[in-house]
């Protein structure tokens, strides 16, 4: 592991230790989303390092694939979220030092109730999935965003496929 | 008078229009029976309340807010003041009955205000035109704070409705609801509170986490919804007065969600998710006992107790789509009522206890309806592309609801519905908002 890499994890652990909240989306967020809420809250920063460095967060979220995709209603894995999967485990079991919140989304037919036991279900799939291929169980989360937070905003099943999710965020630290 | 019950709704099946019928005979008083057929609404008459010292704005303010509260349910039609032939010079000043038999107004509702200081006192008498007398009980003084001032015009309206329909009033309440801002993929809500016509809005929380789908205690005095505040979603519970918010389960590993207050407030029934499954447990405030009332590996969540506190309606996908259930208050397995093609949701039990709303998802459009508590007579109210998550007036006769529109432009609003299906409109609200909840009747 390079030095930059290596003062990269201690950076990022410092910042998880500072603040254990998953919710990337809130307005206190590190995530894409931290939104203009104007209220208060620490900023989580984790790098991402080089896509081309194959124990980078980058290298993960685009090369092994950060999420996989779910057919309507269903929390069964495809054969292609397997395959996707298994990456994830190999990626998390030679990457100690990595642990993962599996965040499940649905689309936006279904009512709020329904969408929320809907995404915690495909999150229950993915992690119930990667610890079968041997990832310890408590470098893993869930949460489930439901229908809240879609990734594309079309109300047309090109966008729909992309919202019904199961994402794995990773955070630096051993355990979650 | 359940089988009168039954003939009216299946006479209302298939109808898009229902009536409201004044009854005109002479010496029976003023009264709206909802039932079916078309007829117009009755005719009444508001003029202006009298300012009787120092109560300047607010006594045409009032005389508005009653005239809309009223107009609002479609039930009745105010006569514009142009047609009048008499004026009212005083509260206590003899009424020309006559007068007012000519513009065909069946009740005359006059009013006084006064304000001294932050007093304000209101004051209504509302008259049987045709038998040229006081409706019985519907002279009333109010009194309080001039802050309140709406409050006392739903409290005129709520008696003149009440004392005509023989239902409940529902204007002198507060709805609960998810104020909405920022584009759909990084949505900002927060919880907001404002009178049932959507005025006197107060912000509770502030938008730093995801907050869904508020529910007001029996008595208004706390208000549970899910909140991510903790980076999970957990079920919360917010004094309305002081702003204190404590979360109320916070097992590890688990996901709360969906809470409602059982009828006498101490209890509360949610969703609880442990590794992908949803259950419906129940957490008693007083003692912290957590019950668990469904164990199915399928998702049990929505869950809404009946007014008499003796069972909760729910929804579970176990047969492979969701449909609404019936279950004893102590739990079980649950008897499927929903019998239509399509999926259904949030089932919500009337507080007169005769109906449940809910909603369907039926062939590409989302719909509120209420069906009777076996499931039996069926009736859609509304279509859209998504309408979800139905709240009862406390009088049991009014549905308020979410209605968003499709795409990337898509918005959240409230709409109102009568369980008949007329007078659907849209609740004017500051920006997009979402998850209504009424509260009861305010005392």
């Amino acid at each position: 592991m390079s030095l930059a890499v290596k003062s990269l994890l201690v950076v990022a652990a410092l910042a998880l230790a500072a603040c254990n909240n998953p919710d990337r989306y809130g307005a206190g967020g590190a995530g894409g989303a931290g939104g203009p809420g104007g209220a208060g809250g620490g900023i989580d920063t984790t790098g991402l390092g080089d896509p081309n460095n194959p124990t980078s967060i980058a290298y993960f979220n685009q090369r092994v694939g950060d999420r996989v995709l779910f057919a309507v209603d269903q929390s069964t894995l495809t054969p292609e979220g397997r395959a996707v999967l298994t990456g994830q485990a190999q990626w998390l079991m030679t990457n100690a030092a990595y642990a993962a919140i599996i965040e499940g989304h649905a689309d936006e037919q279904g009512t709020r109730e329904y969408n929320l036991a809907l995404g915690a279900r495909r999150a229950a799939a993915v992690q119930n999935f990667l610890i079968s291929q041997g990832v310890p169980a408590n470098r893993l989360r869930t949460i489930s965003y439901g229908k809240e937070r879609p990734i594309e905003v079309c109300s047309t099943e090109s966008c729909y496929m992309q919202n019904r999710r199961a994402v794995t965020v990773l955070s630096a630290g051993a355990g979650v | 008078m359940r089988a009168a019950f039954q003939t009216l709704f299946a006479l209302m099946l298939g109808l898009s229009l229902t009536s409201v019928t004044p009854v005109l005979a002479q010496n029976a008083p003023p009264r709206i029976v909802i039932g079916p057929g078309v007829i117009e609404p009755m005719p009444i008459a508001i003029p202006t309340f009298i300012d009787e010292g120092g109560a300047g704005e607010y006594a045409r303010e009032i005389s508005r807010v009653v005239q809309s509260d009223l107009e609002g349910t479609g039930f009745f039609r105010t006569i514009g003041e142009e047609a009048y032939i008499s004026r009212v010079t005083g509260f206590d000043s003899p009424v020309a009955f006559e007068d007012w038999k000519a513009i065909n107004a069946q009740v005359l509702i006059t009013g006084a205000v006064s304000v001294s200081g932050d007093r304000i006192t209101v004051k209504f008498r509302a008259y049987d035109v045709f038998n040229g007398q006081v409706m019985e009980g519907a002279a009333l003084q109010f009194a309080g704070t001039t802050q309140g001032w709406r409050r006392m015009a739903h409290k005129v309206a709520d008696v003149v409705y009440s004392k005509i329909t023989g239902e409940g009033g529902y204007f002198d309440s507060r709805v609960v609801f998810v104020s909405e801002s920022g584009p759909k993929n990084q949505r900002l809500k927060r919880l907001a509170v404002m009178d049932y016509d959507g005025a006197n809005v107060a912000y509770l929380t502030d938008s730093a986490s995801i907050v869904l789908a508020p529910r007001f205690s029996p008595t208004g005095d706390r208000i549970l919804y899910t909140s991510y505040e903790s980076g999970f979603p957990r079920i919360t519970l917010l004094d309305v007065a002081s702003l204190a918010r404590q979360s109320l389960d916070e097992q590890q590993g688990t996901m709360t969600f969906a809470p409602r207050f059982s009828p006498d407030g101490g209890t509360v029934v949610f969703s609880l998710e442990r590794g992908g499954n949803t259950d419906i447990y129940t957490l008693n405030l007083s003692s912290g006992g957590l019950s668990q009332l469904s164990n199915a590996p399928s998702i049990e969540t929505a869950p809404s107790f009946s007014p008499d506190g003796s069972q909760i309606v729910f929804e579970s996908d176990r047969t492979g789509s969701p449909q609404v259930y019936v279950m004893p208050a102590s739990g079980g397995e649950g008897t499927r009522i929903s019998g239509g093609a399509g999926r259904y949701g949030t089932p919500v039990w009337s507080p007169r206890g005769d109906l449940i709303a809910f909603t369907k998802q039926n062939e590409g459009r989302f719909h509120i309806g209420v069906m009777r508590t076996d499931g039996s007579e069926e009736r859609l109210l509304t279509a859209s592309f998504l309408d979800e998550g139905p709240t009862w007036a406390p009088n049991g006769r009014v549905l308020m609801f979410t209605r968003e529109t499709s795409g990337a432009g898509g918005q959240a609003t409230l709409w109102s519905v009568d369980i008949t299906g007329r007078n659907l409109k849209q609740i004017p609200t500051e920006g997009p908002a979402s998850d209504p909840a009424w509260s009861p009747l305010l005392p």
